[in-house]
């Protein structure tokens, strides 16, 4: 059994949540190789090879992958499947973008977003936005799967010393081209990994009312995050979404302000591990998951917050 | 051009989905359905396309149960042309799904397919990459802009750092995410009209696909419920509870 894990990197760096995907696959058993794809990926590729447990990085360094387009990816990684028994990414835009290409392409079925593993062919998932979990097994001679990150404790970036070997049949398959992308830069922590966030909803009224959120933030060093409501109006970035179809966090405490706590929203911070809720509204559904629950006008109560946090 | 539509019939967003004791699956019967609301961003997109002349017509498609009919008559109600039910199992998994419309699309030789990014039922967000690589075309996914120019569309993307705009090749899969546009209701005399409109009903046999489910469900359990929390009086009392109970500030 041998497992090839997709390495999720951004602007020549290692994304972190690769080390979760690293994680789940080390609870699968065999060995571990990791896929490095783009262009003048060096740094990323010795960062890779660094990692705990990881025998192997492959490095596909060619053009035609630099902005990881499912076109050009997905052939690649079905060119080395050959001597897998498990093909996995972290469920990141990039990897529930070109998973299932390489799953059908290979013509198994994909395993989506996967929390537990039983066994090396029996996972956990959640379905229904996490109001059900749903164990299945599957007997595909590759197992193709996402990871949720939040659910695997991330594996040691350092400790790790593997071979690096190039891999050659990169190529354009002339489908489609990248053109640009408007990222959000910010100082704070990502989202997805922060230990502390913070998300705002339709109750902030106003995406200059976020400043507020992001005072305490950096107080904190937390992140910031909302809900779609937040997102639909207008109010932040599409980025900061959390929820079914959004990120899915899970940090030692989650401050949601302003947020009613729709099932879609819950969806994606329900496993933080302390949630705070602030809303006006005693009855909103948030406060069902809240341990610690503010009946409170966010406008009173978010400046007195960052007061009292000095 | 026609566009192809796949619509999905799926138990309606404002539901609390239940378990089945037997842990089988969750609770379908006598619990409302409804379009995935994915698909439904997807019906409305390709209507737009065809009201701006891009398009001539709107296909939807449906498969599952003789019940994904409705789900047809609401695409249609919202404006499709015309509508395909393929009869299969509810459960149907997202690959035997992509090769299913993959036989629609060698027969009605659309020149896009808009699909949702997601169902919301098994959020597996698999169905519109499987069938862009099953027809080697190129896919825009979670796409919250789309602009079609000849044989080229630009797709802007929303992804995790933000937005990423491509370019791809027409014919394309594009799977549309939540801020692509918002949906419009289906007025009463369009729902009378949607009842007249044509809608063939085909076999997964008669497309020529197996559909046989390559994961087996070993079970499905509720989460673990959070334990109940507590009100705080005020910011002072969240503060120090948050110092010196739960120790995570």
């Amino acid at each position: 059994m041998s497992i090839l894990i997709l390495c999720d990197h951004e602007n020549g760096q290692l994304s972190p949540v690769t080390l979760n995907a690293v994680s789940a696959a080390s609870q699968i058993g065999g060995e571990m190789h990791l896929l490095v794809a783009g262009d003048q990926t060096g740094n990323v590729a010795k960062a890779a090879a660094s990692i705990a447990g990881i025998a192997k990085v492959l490095v596909a360094d060619d053009k035609s992958l630099e902005n990881g387009l499912a076109e050009n990816l997905a052939p690649l990684m079905q060119s080395l499947s050959g001597s897998y028994s498990h093909m996995m990414a972290a469920a990141t835009t990039t990897g529930k973008n070109v998973m299932p290409r390489l799953a059908a392409l290979l013509d198994v079925m994909q395993i989506s977003d996967i929390i537990k593993i039983d066994d090396a062919n029996t996972f956990q998932r959640p379905i229904y936005a996490g109001n059900a979990l749903s164990t299945v097994s599957s007997n595909e001679a590759i197992k193709v799967i996402t990871v949720r990150g939040t659910a695997f404790e991330a594996v040691a970036a350092e400790g790790g010393n593997a071979a690096i070997e190039p891999v050659a049949g990169a190529s354009d398959a002339g489908l489609s081209a990248y053109v640009k992308s408007e990222l959000s830069s910010s100082e704070r922590p990502e989202l997805t990994s922060a230990p502390i966030v913070i998300s705002g909803g339709r109750g902030m009224q106003d995406g200059a009312n976020f400043a507020m959120l992001e005072k305490i933030a950096d107080k904190l060093g937390a992140a910031v995050g909302a809900s779609r409501a937040a997102v639909d109006a207008g109010f932040v970035p599409n980025d900061y979404q959390v929820g079914q179809t959004g990120k899915v966090v899970a940090p030692d405490l989650y401050v949601a302000v302003g947020i009613s706590g729709a099932i879609q929203h819950l969806a994606g911070m329900k496993d933080s591990k302390v949630i705070v809720a602030i809303n006006k509204d005693d009855e909103a559904p948030i406060f069902q998951v809240a341990d610690y629950g503010l009946v409170a006008d966010l406008f009173d109560a978010v400046p007195a917050l960052e007061k009292e946090l000095g | 051009m026609k566009v192809l539509v796949p619509v999905k019939r799926v138990i309606d967003y404002n539901v609390k989905v239940r378990v089945k004791a037997d842990q089988s699956g969750v609770e379908l019967a006598n619990v409302k359905m409804a379009m995935n609301p994915f698909d439904e961003i997807a019906v409305e997109q390709a209507l737009r396309l065809r009201e701006a002349g891009t398009a001539e017509e709107v296909i939807a498609v449906s498969i599952g149960p003789a019940q994904n009919q409705e789900t047809i008559r609401t695409a249609l109600a919202m404006g499709a042309d015309r509508g395909i039910h393929i009869e299969a199992p509810h459960d149907i998994e997202p690959l035997a799904v992509a090769k299913l419309l993959k036989a629609v699309v060698a027969q009605e030789n659309p020149g896009i397919v808009l699909v949702g990014k997601q169902a919301i039922d098994d959020d597996c967000n698999q169905t519109g990459q499987m069938l862009a690589a099953l027809l080697g075309w190129a896919q825009g996914t979670f796409a919250s802009a789309l602009e079609i120019a000849g044989d080229k569309a630009k797709v802007i993307r929303e992804v995790d750092g933000g937005l990423e705009h491509i370019e791809i090749n027409m014919p394309a899969i594009v799977t549309v995410d939540l801020r692509l546009n918002e949906p419009r209701y289906a007025s009463l005399p369009n729902i009378m009209k949607a009842k007249k409109k044509p809608l063939d009903s085909l076999t997964a046999g008669d497309l020529g696909v197996d559909i046989a489910p390559r994961l087996t469900i070993v079970k499905v359990e509720e989460p673990t419920a959070r334990a109940a929390g507590i009100k705080v009086g005020d910011v002072q009392e969240l503060v120090s509870k948050l110092k010196n109970e739960a120790k995570v500030i």
